[in-house]
């Protein structure tokens, strides 16, 4: 498999701050890959770092086995859909999308003719007179995604892409980026705050925390092993259990993540394990409530049906939960 | 798995223009130095440059004998600076400078706070322009305009004979130190015009000021009981006060240094800039004339801190 | 209501608001009736009469008309050097970041901050100090100066209103720094550059402090009215010429209006 981009021992430092350290990535030619983290975690940093924007203060980066370093970004087959989308306000939407075959040169019949394709493959055809203040938000997300695509890059960079627009248009959009990049065969990575997007869209994640690399995996592996205890907090908000606890259980780790759905609000069937404790509170959440149970004095997260009911609060309970749910941790 | 034909990475640009493209990409720095070098070799060096020659020369004196320049260091000519007469001029030109800034807030106030929470949709363009247009009308038509109007013949005093006024126009010219033969040679005259040409630089920062109170803060006031003038007082002057000192800053400098207004319609009693001019000029005198000039400048340095520390400077 | 009662402007506030604006504009109007009154010797008003042989007799004279060409040349070629080195200031404060832009920009006001009599007799006493003699191009020299931060508040008006990924999606989509200029940068700043220059020639057009001590023998058209004004000779003349003053200077006032009043107001502090 093709290597899209390497990043070997990737830094960038503004002074003091390290906002992308000594990060290692791997994304195949082909992958729709996520970089997932709350925002000053360095993932915009590194998609910078791809597109040229930003120079690395120490490490390599190869685009396809050619290094990266030194090349601006108007050299490399790299295009980006920028967060606020940075249509050109004073060009038509036609001009936007034919604006990179323009400056390579390219014939003007040539040129609109690739345009208006690039428009009817978003689903935008014929609006191609109009300006980039005419459309809606949605729209223009359409119009940048063209944009970039018609110069048939070979990766494309999408910078929190869906951020701006409401949950409806949201998931809409996430299902068309999924099957235009299946379609298309282009290496396509993203980055988000948002783990829902990151989970149901990416082929892997790379989870970011404070410039590194925190985990890097197939999504079902982030969600439901993850390694840190920021990935268990930031993706689906996992309960870490204490060593004291792991012990109990008989665990040799010193701690383990169990997510709140592997656990149920009764006693132990078979080969099952459970832990004693009092119910500390509930919220109602629509298809489930959470239920929060003090064991042992730690809060231990609880996702049961809405159909149970729950007991009252400071009434005993016992909870179980298969060993196989239980996932060894590196630290906490 | 698709074999990459072409390199991702595109050839080097050809051409002069691709290539100092690429060595301006690489080298910000120099990008840097020639976008900033020539204006800051204009301003900085031909400027700045001319400006601290010209407070040097206030170090160097005149000899009285040859009237030619004696190039040593001496604060003589500082001395001379602070004798009665010169100080007379310093004291006048800065009495002036407060009065006409003073009244020049006063009448600029209502039309700034009129334009900022009144005036709506096209009242609002006509207010703009209608202090653009003066602001920006020519300095010399508007010194002559008051010519006509200050003439003895002129509009003023055929109005004042209209409304069987003249006796209270006459009694004002009798008065010591504001009047004068007729308005146009009196320090009245000279403040009226002060006034006319400097005060359209006060509408808008206060009106800039002013917009950035919240109107619901206004509702909140009276809301808690305070009468307009309560409001006034205590919510919308101190919120106003920074657009205000903003607009000072022009008023006070601008009538600081001028010479033109007060050679024309004004006694013969000299302001600053005048002084300046005839050191400089008739007098010859240039070590004295730079030494005024660092009256203003000092006086507007500490205007500025002062200004500054009001947080006057957001207004501008 | 209160909402009602808080949109009507108290009467006492209209009454001075309209004061104070005709306090403004009266005279400036009165300059346009002087420019047909008959009478020659004095400023008599009401005019005796109306004529407008005035028009035809300025018309004639060469001195208004080399006052005239003096002042648009110079003010032309001063607009020009303020628009280059305005935009270039502009650019380096707002596209880059480095130390000491506070102090650029400091720099750029400063000959307008200062009172126009201490730029002026700093330029002369350099010149006379370089041995430079008065010419057309001292006179550029000192205009430009002070024309500078015009355009320079204009253009960074514009250029904080142009999104930075503007620039980086240009250069993403494969142009390079000049196609970026030409091709997005020109295009945004276009206006707001004319807006400036149009304000930078008005500038020009009407200084008459720093000329005086810049312009040696050669009158421009404030020059011309400033010794009018000092030792009135031509009086109807004198009319007449204020009032193509007044309506010359109205018009780039006007124009650089209309292309920046969508967002940045015309730096109005500019004068």
């Amino acid at each position: 498999m093709t290597t899209a981009v390497l990043f070997d021992n990737v830094s960038r430092y503004f002074g003091a701050v390290h906002a992308v350290d000594r990060v290692n990535l791997d994304i195949a030619e082909g992958e729709f890959f996520a970089m997932l983290g709350p925002s000053g975690s360095g993932k915009t940093t590194c998609l910078r770092l791809m597109a040229g924007f930003e120079q690395p203060t120490g490490g390599h980066i190869e685009i396809f086995g050619e290094t990266a370093e030194g090349v601006p970004p108007y050299r490399r087959s790299v295009n980006t859909v920028f967060q606020d989308y940075a249509l050109f306000p004073h060009l038509s939407i036609l001009d936007n999308v034919a604006y990179g075959l323009m400056v390579k040169g390219g014939a003007r019949e040539e040129r609109r003719k690739a345009a208006e394709d690039a428009l009817a493959m978003v689903k935008l055809p014929g609006y191609g007179t109009r300006r980039p203040g005419q459309l809606s938000g949605g729209q223009r997300q359409r119009v940048a995604l063209a944009r970039a695509l018609v110069n048939k890059p070979k990766v494309l960079l999408l910078d929190e892409p869906l951020g701006a627009l409401d949950l409806k248009l949201r998931e809409q959009m996430q299902e068309e980026l999924k099957s235009l990049q299946k379609s298309l065969g282009i290496t396509f990575v993203f980055v988000t705050h948002d783990q829902g997007e990151a989970l149901s869209m990416a082929d892997r994640i790379a989870v970011f925390n404070e410039g590194r690399i925190q985990q890097l995996g197939r999504p079902e592996e982030v969600y439901n092993q993850p390694k840190t205890r920021f990935v268990a907090d930031f993706v689906g908000s996992s309960n870490v259990l204490s060593t004291k606890l792991c012990q109990r259980l008989g665990l040799k780790a010193a701690f383990a993540s169990l997510r709140p759905e592997a656990i149920a609000l009764a006693a132990p069937s078979n080969g099952a394990l459970s832990l004693a404790g009092t119910i500390a509170g509930q919220s109602f959440l629509g298809a489930t409530n959470r239920v929060f149970v003090d064991v042992d004095g730690a809060r231990i997260a609880v996702a049961s049906p809405a159909a149970h009911a729950v007991p009252p609060i400071g009434s005993p309970v016992t909870i179980s939960f298969a060993a196989r749910d239980l996932h060894p941790m590196e630290d906490a | 798995m698709t074999v990459v034909a072409e390199s991702i990475i595109l050839p080097e640009r050809r051409g002069t223009a691709g290539r100092l493209s690429d060595f301006f990409w690489r080298h910000p720095h120099v990008l840097l130095a020639v976008l900033l070098g020539p204006p800051l070799l204009w301003l900085g060096v031909v400027y700045l440059g001319s400006l601290f020659a010209l407070l040097l020369q206030s170090f160097f004196s005149i000899d009285d004998f040859s009237g030619l320049i004696n190039y040593e260091f001496t604060l003589a000519t500082y001395r001379q600076l602070l004798s009665e007469a010169n100080l007379d001029i310093i004291i006048r030109t800065i009495s002036m400078a407060a009065a006409v800034t003073l009244v020049s807030a006063l009448i600029a106030f209502p039309i700034a706070y009129y334009a900022a929470r009144y005036a709506r949709g096209k009242w609002k363009v006509l207010f703009y322009l209608g202090v653009m247009l003066p602001l920006w009308s020519s300095y010399l038509v508007k010194i002559y305009a008051w010519k006509l109007i200050l003439a003895k013949e002129g509009i003023l005093t055929w109005f004042f004979e209209r409304l069987n006024l003249l006796w209270l126009l006459d009694a004002w010219l009798s008065l010591p130190v504001v009047g004068g033969n007729s308005l146009s040679v009196s320090y009245t005259g000279t403040f009226i015009v002060f006034v006319y040409v400097w005060m359209p630089f006060m509408i808008l920062p206060i009106q800039a000021a002013l917009e950035r109170v919240p109107s619901n803060l206004i509702e909140a006031s009276s809301d808690l009981g305070g009468t307009p003038a309560q409001t006034f007082r205590y919510v919308l002057f101190p919120l106003a006060l920074p657009g205000i000192v903003a607009g000072s800053i022009f008023t006070f400098s601008l009538t600081l240094g001028d010479y033109i207004i007060p050679q024309i319609i004004g006694s013969s009693r000299l302001f600053i800039g005048q002084a300046v001019y005839a050191q400089q000029g008739t007098a010859g005198n240039i070590p004295l004339a730079a030494a005024f000039t660092v009256v203003p400048i000092v006086i507007m340095g500490l205007y500025l801190w002062m200004a500054k520390r009001m947080g006057a400077f957001d207004a501008l | 209501m209160r909402s009602e009662k808080s949109n009507r402007a108290p009467l006492g506030l209209k009454v001075a608001a309209a004061a104070g604006l005709a306090f403004m504009h009266v005279p400036i109007l009165l300059i346009f009736l002087y420019a047909f009154t008959t009478e020659e010797k004095s400023y008599q008003f009401p005019p005796p009469d109306l004529t407008t042989q005035w028009f035809a007799v300025a018309w004639d004279r060469p001195d208004v008309w080399a006052a005239l060409t003096l002042s648009v040349k110079v003010a032309s070629i001063a607009t020009a050097v303020a628009l280059v080195l305005g935009t270039l200031c502009a650019a380096a404060v707002s596209q880059t970041r480095f130390f000491g832009r506070e102090t650029i920009s400091l720099l750029v006001i400063l000959p307008i901050a200062l009172p126009g009599i201490i730029t002026g007799i700093a330029l002369r006493s350099a010149f006379s100090m370089a041995d430079i003699p008065f010419s057309f191009w001292t006179i550029v020299l000192g205009h430009a100066t002070f024309c500078i931060v015009v355009v320079y508040n204009n253009a960074v008006a514009r250029f904080r209103r142009i999104s930075g990924s503007l620039i980086e999606a240009s250069m993403d989509l494969g142009a390079d720094g000049f196609q970026t200029f030409r091709y997005v940068i020109l295009p945004n700043i276009g206006t707001a550059l004319l807006a400036g220059g149009m304000l930078a020639f008005a500038l020009s057009f009407d200084e008459v402090i720093v000329t005086t001590f810049t312009a040696g023998q050669q009158s421009t058209l404030p020059i011309w009215m400033l010794e009018e004004l000092i030792r009135p000779r031509q009086r109807p003349v004198t009319n007449v010429v204020a009032m193509i003053v007044v309506v010359v200077t109205f018009l780039p006032i006007l124009g650089a209006y209309y292309l920046t009043r969508d967002g940045d107001q015309i730096a109005g502090a500019g004068k």
